[in-house]
């Protein structure tokens, strides 16, 4: 396979519903071991954009690429590579965490299955929530375990959508820093879409900032701000919301 | 596409349907419940039946066969449509699909489970048919074999054809997966010979594979011979249902990749 320095590469992507664009012709690049976010307000197209980039939707045009694959055409060839996370995607509640991680990690044709499993729970303290049922575990352990499936395969492309949304800070704190300790361990790249400022200023080299569909922003976390003439990501995200696409 | 990987992801979807099923044991009752309850009502039936009328009498058992194959046809369906869903209420599709499981790998495994489905269900009411009737279905020998393979895969093609809808419609279509098989149990001729019915509905009959089924079947019970000409036009047509089924399936995907619809699935 030939060497690429970007990751993740998004060439006028678009999506339309009838008449609705709810991407419009965006393009960006994620770097080898980088780390963007695409940020934006309801419906500005952050979940459609993860979903194209995931094989879930198929783009009206455009080009995507990831690790060098052509995601529309053979995107079986990056999907072993990838994983992806959302506490909008749920797994079989009525499964115990040890037979989710399972039949996912057969499913990714982990090799050495029980080893990876084990090394997951330790990592994210599953082992006393292993026999059971994931429908009965607490919004955070939920969040845990979904974690742990996205990393079986140890991605190198690991996309996430609001992947502390609706944590306490302590547990969202936590989730932050083993997705550091992943990147810096692995060099793996990560997309994230977010409504969550503090952890795209901590966890992203480099924002996207989407309205509409489109693209109104993209830089640094801190560089964007200073752009908007604002302090902080928060503030620069608010008055670009606020601001008519006209 | 390297086909040992291929099948180590149907059997990691069986696993999965698996340990569903041996955790839940209204999910295990509930596979033997309809079938068992079935064959005491048609036993009991049989047996009145056979003191009136000469039809019956000739062939012991002969309803109690019927309506055990019939549920071979309603399991095969139930067991793909079914277990479909269950990754719908538990909105792992798109945790699925973002794995490099492939659409036609997530059908074979859907057809595995309902041959196990099945398997299990039937078989157990067929062994108390046994004990309460003292009718044995295996007695019909090989050509039982026969029956069971096209009723499976006419099963297996109606409920890819519901999984098709419910994947375009969401899961209001649901209802269809339990309702579906009985529009065809009048022209399937299930409890009595297709020449009951008028000529314009044995035509509509006659393009159903379980009806050349339940022909041979009664051809089985009544006059010890296996009608291969039945058994060829059901296997046939069966073909036809199957490519059919798998193609609707098919299209199905790609219009819910076109459309969103694999992140949207839920209730």
């Amino acid at each position: 396979m030939p060497s690429v320095k970007s990751a993740i590469e998004v060439r006028n992507l678009s999506k339309r519903y009838g008449q609705v664009a709810a991407v419009d012709n965006i393009s960006f690049e994620v770097p080898k071991g980088g780390s963007c976010a695409l940020l934006g307000g309801n419906g500005a197209g952050k979940t459609t954009t993860l979903a194209m980039l995931l094989g879930l939707l198929s783009p009206t045009s455009g080009a995507i690429r990831v690790l060098g694959v052509d995601m529309v055409r053979n995107r079986y060839a990056a999907l072993p590579r990838m994983n992806f996370t959302s506490p909008y995607v749920d797994l079989p509640h009525r499964l115990t965490v040890e037979q989710n991680l399972d039949v996912y990690a057969r499913l990714y044709g982990i090799r050495h299955r029980a080893r990876q499993l084990q090394r997951l729970a330790e990592t994210f303290d599953l082992k006393l929530l292993w026999r059971r049922h994931y429908g009965s575990l607490s919004a955070g352990q939920r969040t845990r375990v979904a974690l742990a499936k996205a990393l079986l395969n140890d991605p190198e492309v690991l996309l996430m959508d609001e992947p502390t949304a609706s944590l306490d800070p302590a547990s969202a704190d936590t989730i932050r820093s083993w997705l550091e300790e992943y990147q810096q361990r692995t060099g793996a790249t990560m997309l994230l879409a977010s409504h969550n400022m503090q952890e795209v200023e901590r966890l992203c080299d480099q924002v996207v900032m989407l309205k509409q569909g489109r693209i109104v922003g993209r830089d640094t976390p801190a560089t964007l701000a200073r752009k908007y003439g604002r302090e902080t990501l928060e503030q620069a995200f608010i008055h670009i919301a606020r601001q008519s696409m006209d | 596409m390297n086909p040992l990987h291929s099948l180590n992801r149907i059997y990691a979807l069986m696993m999965r349907y698996l340990y569903l099923l041996r955790g839940s044991w209204p999910r295990l009752l509930e596979l033997t419940y309809w079938p068992t309850v079935q064959m005491i009502l048609w036993g009991l039936i049989n047996q009145f039946l056979a003191g009136q009328s000469a039809w019956v009498a000739q062939a012991a058992g002969i309803l109690i066969g019927a309506v055990l194959l019939w549920d071979v046809l309603y399991r095969a369906q139930l067991g793909v449509s079914v277990v479909f869903f269950e990754e719908m209420y538990s909105r792992n599709l798109g945790q699925l699909f973002v794995s490099p499981l492939r659409p036609l790998e997530l059908a074979a495994a859907l057809l595995t489970v309902s041959l196990l489905r099945t398997t299990i269900g039937v078989g157990a009411a067929a062994i108390l048919a046994i004990v309460l009737y003292h009718y044995s279905i295996f007695a019909m020998g090989l050509p039982l074999l026969a029956f069971f393979a096209n009723l499976l895969v006419m099963g297996w093609s109606i409920g890819l054809m519901v999984v098709a809808l419910v994947l375009r419609y969401g899961l209001g279509a649901e209802g269809l997966a339990w309702a579906v098989i009985f529009a065809l149990a009048p022209f399937s001729g299930v409890y009595y010979p297709l020449s009951v019915l008028p000529e314009w509905l044995r035509a509509i009959a006659l393009a159903l594979p379980s009806s050349h089924v339940f022909e041979g079947m009664r051809a089985v019970a009544r006059e010890h011979v296996f009608l291969l000409d039945s058994f060829w036009t059901a296997a046939a047509l069966n073909v036809v249902y199957l490519a059919t089924g798998l193609a609707l399936y098919l299209v199905a995907f790609h219009t819910a990749r076109q459309r969103g619809l694999l992140l949207q699935m839920g209730e």
